[in-house]
Order: structure tokens, then sequence, then C-alpha cells
């Protein structure tokens, strides 16, 4: 099983998002994460997909998502080229005894608290998938009531744009 | 200088200006404002089906009989998803299907209105592309996007889903509208170093074999593949999609590969050292079990949709492109090199030849061998007619007791295997080439699955011959039950024959048609009442032959069984091995 992180270009249409996700879901590829919004051009969006693909090689997800009309540009991002961000919000039990120790691990991973109530926090972090698994762990005991998370976002470094490559 | 139409008359002007000149459909609440100014379309034949499948087929037929556009209309809700195995069978054998449906008005989107139904979503998978459309002023340009995207690249169904608000209000008219895809740019033309790397393999190999599919009939390529073939010398299968794609006269070909394919056809894919797979796409039905499919082959790959390379076969040599302009650079090519000697190759080919020629065991129950009968009615026929079968023991022996001699002759469903395709897209085929001599060679399972289009027709004056392959039986099911199922026959007696309860009786249901219908129970009639047929142009014809339900389909690989496994007949396997 191989992880990759496919940065998609595409029109901003009606039911996009059920094409892309119906191919994966029709053909046997794996979703692990997903995240969709606008990019800086009107009308055309981003997705930044995980996919991990089993017996396969990864050129036929990328062949198929290639024949939905609406999709302009796929680009597998190599983790060493590229930047990754996971985005979380943690809401975590809070005891007068344990407060502290929560407020230390969110200063400890650079993390914030963003909400604050007699019981509880809620804390953001945003990194990538290991800080923010590492963070989970810390916080565990004290009892995670709430885990929101986003999918991976993700762009290559360097001051080329996936975009420029395709509008020109 | 522009106009302001409805939006109805929006569609109907844009299929005007795009050339299309029929249309088969059914009316109903959400399309019926597009019936208006239809009625009063100078350039655009409407042809009123009994069922919408009908028109999806029709329309399938015409396109795949002329190579044009084929275009169904159907109202919302059930005139939609009655064209949905259409459109998936269009999507399997990438036919060129424009299918409009009528949608509720905008506002009733999403509330379960009256006959609503997510006809874009229903068909998202089974559809090359598909549209919404809900306002007037998007439909010359959804149109004119949707029958681009329809007729080139790998062609395909798309679909235009129009909601009722759209249909009747106005808008400004503009053509030719301005059609922006910037995710679609189909590659048509090939790679020049895949082009000689493809020449040096051929030039290296002993056992070629040029597998062609049904994409070399869909480009048009038949006439540079003849080139391509006696340039190389190497021997052709056509698979069912592909029938007629290469003459079944010329010395090169070997007959269709796959499961019911000749001996040396597939035995030549078995033992051959380089695929030349033209507009193919390794089904399994000609792969049979993967891992022992030509396990000694390199493969050159060409297909005009690059997910086909690599999907299920390694290709050595992959080349994108759409089969005509590849095959044109590649004889370009090959013309610079000498060609190769493949006399060994040819006399293990033609011993196989030889040793296993199609054939069959004639009948011995009194009943007409099925055979024998599609045999005669290919050659009183001729090479100009076109012969849409359903699908079934029928369709297998249509297309291998047929000889076919030119592409978009030989109609069927090979992809989805849709039974019921036979009767309506003999009935596209006949108005789109309403000078050739169009068959409708049907099982009697098949045909009752949409016999209704008989009614369209008689009345609409489409002559079409439907021979009905009559054993009483789902035929290819009962055939899989003798051989796999101890000659358990669950379900498949239909009881249609002479000396069942004949219901229906299929000679009065011609009639009631308003057809001419006969019926055939012994041999020295078969061709009488093909003769009768062929003359016979004032309304359709419907020839009951009634044949023997024990007739199988031979040479046969079970499915999921290695292509070295392949019958000869029950039991009897071809011994090619120890020849080498
Ligand atoms: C719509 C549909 N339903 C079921 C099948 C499965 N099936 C394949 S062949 C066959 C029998 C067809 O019988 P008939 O039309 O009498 O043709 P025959 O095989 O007897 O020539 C069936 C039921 C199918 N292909 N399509």
């Amino acid at each position: 099983m191989s992880k990759h992180v496919l940065s998609l270009l595409v029109e901003d249409k009606p039911g996009l998002l059920t094409r892309v996700a119906g191919l994966f879901a029709r053909r046997g590829y794996n979703i692990e994460s997903l995240a969709v919004g606008a990019s800086e051009i009107e009308g055309l969006s981003r997705i930044t997909v995980v996919v991990s693909v089993e017996g396969l090689p990864l050129e036929q997800v990328t062949k198929q998502l290639n024949k939905l009309i609406n999709v302009i540009k796929i680009v597998e991002l190599e983790p060493e080229q590229a930047v990754q961000r996971d985005h979380m919000l943690i809401k975590v039990k809070t005891e007068p005894a344990t407060r502290s120790q929560v407020l230390e691990a969110v200063t400890l991973f650079r993390a914030r608290v963003i909400d604050v109530v007699s019981d509880a926090v809620i804390i953001e972090v945003t990194g990538d998938s290991s800080k923010c698994a590492a963070l989970i762990k810390v916080l565990e005991p004290f009892g995670i009531k709430e885990l929101v998370q986003s999918g991976v976002l993700a762009m290559g470094r360097g001051s080329k744009s996936i975009t420029e490559k395709v509008l020109k | 200088m522009s106009e302001v139409l409805t939006g109805a008359q929006a569609i109907i002007r844009s299929l005007e200006n795009l050339g299309v000149t029929d249309v088969f459909g059914l009316p109903g609440g959400a399309i019926l404002p597009t019936y208006d100014p239809l009625m009063d379309s100078k350039k655009i034949r409407h042809i009123l089906v009994r069922h919408e499948q009908g028109a999806g087929h029709a329309a399938e037929g015409y396109a795949s009989a002329s190579g044009k556009l084929g275009v169904c209309i159907a109202t919302s809700g059930p005139g939609a998803t009655n064209l949905v195995t259409a459109i998936a069978d269009a999507h399997m054998d990438s036919v060129p299907l424009l299918a409009i449906t009528g949608q509720v008005g905008s506002k009733l989107i999403g509330t379960d209105a009256f006959q609503e139904a997510d006809i874009v979503g229903i068909t998202m998978p089974i559809t090359k592309h598909s549209f919404l459309v809900t306002r007037a002023e998007d439909i010359p340009e959804t149109i004119a996007a949707a029958v681009l995207i329809a007729t080139t690249g790998r062609p395909g169904p798309v679909l235009v889903d129009v909601t009722k608000d759209a249909q009747v209000s106005k808008a400004e008219f503009v053509w030719p509208p301005k059609v922006e895809l910037p995710g679609y740019k189909p590659v048509t033309k090939p790679h020049g170093k895949q082009i000689q790397a493809a020449a040096a393999l051929i030039g290296e190999s002993k056992k070629p074999v040029l597998y062609v599919g049904g994409g070399v009939v869909r480009s048009g390529a038949s006439a540079s593949l003849l080139k391509l073939a006696e340039l190389t010398g190497a021997p052709v299968v056509t698979t069912l999609m592909a029938r007629g794609a290469f003459p079944d006269s010329h010395p090169l070909n070997l007959g269709m590969p796959g499961m019911h394919g000749t001996v040396p056809a597939v035995t030549s894919l078995q033992k051959s050292d380089l695929l030349i797979a033209l507009g193919a796409r390794f089904d399994d039905r000609v792969t049979g079990d993967l891992k022992s499919f030509a396990p000694e082959a390199k493969v050159i790959h060409v297909d005009i949709d690059p997910a086909e390379i690599g999907k299920i076969r390694f290709a050595d040599v992959p080349i994108v492109g759409d089969a005509n302009e590849v095959i044109t650079e590649l004889n370009l090519e090959l013309q610079k090199q000498p060609k190769a000697d493949l006399n060994e190759w040819w006399a293990f080919l033609d011993n196989l030849r030889a040793r296993y020629p199609l054939g069959y065991t004639p009948a011995d129950d009194g009943k007409l061998s099925p055979q024998y009968v599609i045999e005669r009615i290919g050659e009183l026929s001729g090479p100009e007619a076109i012969f849409a079968a359903g699908v079934g023991q029928h369709q297998m022996w249509s297309a291998q007791f047929i000889k076919y001699e030119r592409p978009n002759a030989w109609l069927n469903s090979g992809g989805a295997g849709t039974m019921g395709y036979s009767v309506p897209a003999a009935m596209g085929a006949k108005v789109a080439q309403p000078d050739r001599l169009v068959w409708s060679i049907d099982g009697d399972g098949c045909f009752q699955m949409t016999n209704q289009e008989l009614a369209t027709c008689a009345i609409n004056n489409i002559p079409i011959k439907v021979a009905i392959i009559n054993n009483s039986s789902l035929g290819m099911v009962r055939q899989w039950q003798t051989l796999f199922y101890n000659e358990r026959y669950s379900n498949t007696d239909l009881h249609t024959g002479t000396d069942a309860l004949m219901i229906p009786d299929f000679v009065k249901l011609a009639e009631a048609y308003g057809c001419l219908g006969i019926r055939v129970e012994k041999e020295e009639d078969i061709d009488k009442a093909i003769k009768l047929a062929i003359e016979t142009n004032d309304r359709p014809v419907v020839i009951d032959f009634i044949v023997s339900r024990d007739a199988m389909v031979w040479p046969m690989v079970a499915a999921g069984v290695s292509n070295d496994e392949v019958k000869y007949a029950r039991d009897a396997a071809p011994i090619w091995d120890n020849e080498e």
C-alpha cells in the first residue's frame, strides 16, 4: 500500500466533487483525505487528495481522473518537494489539576488555545500529520471530547505554480 | 446577427446547426416545451419510439451504422431512467450518443417533485460527461460542447438535462457559441518516437499478431489497417467489436479471438511474441485468465484513451492517438524497413486453420441448426447489408458465421451485453442507412425485451428484417447450465417454440404490429423465407426460425480460465502444444 498526495486543478462546476469521489469509489481507489477549496483563479478550485493505492500503478488513478472533463491538471506532490499541512481542532477535558499540563503541551507543540471554558479547552494545531498525531497522543490521557480535522493541504515548494503552467 | 429564442427553440436550432437530422424520443411533461418547436423543424426528423430504451438503442444503431452522432430525447424521471441501459451500453462500446432529457423546474429540483429524478447523478458513472442546464442562455454552448465531447477523442454518451424553466424562458441565441473546455484535449496525433519504437519491435518479431478492436471501427481506420497488415504480413484477429474492421475474406484474417473465438485466433495470441493492439482494451472476454494470457508477447498498445493503456496489460510501447493517424504513421515508418520473414509462424497458424476451422454439428432433433440459418442470412444478404444482433448464442453465431467485409456492417452490444439491443439498433441503422438491407438477428429472449419498436418501424416506414433464432429458451444461459450446472435448467425455458406453449406466437405478434410474419421449421424453407424478407420492403418482416435448443456455441474458453484451455467442441481441446 503506498500513499500519494495529488493536487488537482478543477473547474468549479456543480457536481464536480461527486464526479471525483464517485470515480474513486467506482474504481476501488481509497481516499485517505480530501480538501477542496477555491484556488487563486476565479472559477477554478483546487482539490488536494491523499490516495492509497494497492496493487495498481498510481498512473491508472491519474489517467482516470484526467478523463473527467472538468479536471484540468493533476500533479503528484512528492513529499520532498512539497509542504504538507493538516489542520485540527481538538476539544480536551480540563480539570483544575490538569489544566496547566494541557497548556504546557499546547506550547510545546506550538498549538493555540482558541476557546476556554471551566472544564474544557479547544486547541487548534497546524502541522504535518506526524506532529498532529503526536499531539493527539499527548492529549489523550486528559480526555479528548471531540476532534475535527481538515484534509491534508499540500503545495509544491519553490516559486512555480501549477496554475501558471496550465493557463499558458 | 442574433435573435431571441426560447430555450426549447434554442435546443432545436442548436441541433439543426450541428447537422443533426434524425432523433429518437418520446415526450412527457418536462420536455414538452422542446417538442413544440421540434414539430416545426424542417431539418430534423423525430421518430416516436414506444419505449425510451428503444430510443437509446436506436440512436446507438444509427451512430454505429453511420459513424455519425446518435441523438435520443426523453422526459424527466422515468423517461430519463428508461434511457439508462442504452446510455450504459453506449459507454461500454464507445458510441457517440447525445441524450437530451427534460428536468423539473429549477426551483423544484431537490424537492422530490413529480417525475423528478437526478438523472445527471444516476448517469455520472456511465457517461463521458453530463450537463444540467438551468438557464436558456446556456443552451447553445452546452449542446455544442456535448456534441463535441460525444464525437471526438474516444466517443461516448453525453447527457444534457434541461430544466423546464430553461426551455420556456427566452435568451439571445448566439451561434456559433464559445465552447470552452480547458480540461478536454484528446490527443490524436501519435508521438514520433513511439512510432519508431513500434516499428523496431515489429521488425524484430517472429510471431506478431494484429489484435484489432472496436477503436479501429470508430476511427475509420480500416483502409490503413489493410495496408499495415499487408506491409507486415502479420495475422489479424478482429474482436467482437471489430468484426468487419478487416475483411473476413482476406487470407491474413484468423477471425475472432476470445471466449468464443476461433482456435487459430485464440492460439495466435497465446503463442505470439508481439501483440499489436489497435483500439482494443484487453477485455476479460478476450484475455481469459490474465496471468496466462499471451505469456511470451511484448505489447504495442495503440489507443486514443490513455487510461486504456497499461490498465490490464503492461505495454512495452504505449502509443496514445487516433487509430487511423497512428496506423498511417506506422505504415510510413514500416515502409522504410524490410518485411520480416514470418513463414514459420504462418506454417504453424495455417496448420491450425486447416485442423480447426469454424464449424458445427447439425442439429439432430428435427429442428433447424441455428448456425446454418445465420450463415444463410449472411450469404443471401451479402457484405453490404447491416446485421444487428441481440445478446446470447445467436449473437456469437452471427459474429462467427456471417462473413464481414466492411466496418459498421456488424452492430452488437459487446461491452455491456444488453439483451434488447437488436431490434431498436436495427431500426436506428435503417434510418441512418435507408438504402442498405438491415437485419436484426435476435434471440427469442432478447426479442421480447424491445420488440414493441416494430410498431415504430411499421408506422414510420422503416422496413427492417428480424430473424428470431427461436430456441424456446434463454439459450446462452442454458448452455452454461448444460456445461457447468449439471444440466439443471433453472428458469431458462421461455416456451416460445412450436412444440411448447408458444407464448407468444411470434408470427401473430408480427402481424399484430403490421409486419410480415413468417415461420420456418424446415431446412428447405430457409432460403425462400430469407429471400421473401429481402424482397419485402413495404413493411418490416419477422421470421420465426424454429431451431434446436441443444445447439451450443463452440469453440469456448470458459470464464476465468486460461486461453490455453480453449475447447474446440465439448470435451475436445485442440492439440497444439506438442507441435512445437
Ligand atoms: C438485459 C439482460 N438480462 C440478462 C442477461 C443475461 N443473458 C445473457 S444471454 C441470455 C440469454 C438470451 O436468450 P435469447 O435472447 O433467447 O438468445 P439465445 O442465447 O437463446 O440465442 C441472458 C438471459 C443479459 N445479457 N442482458
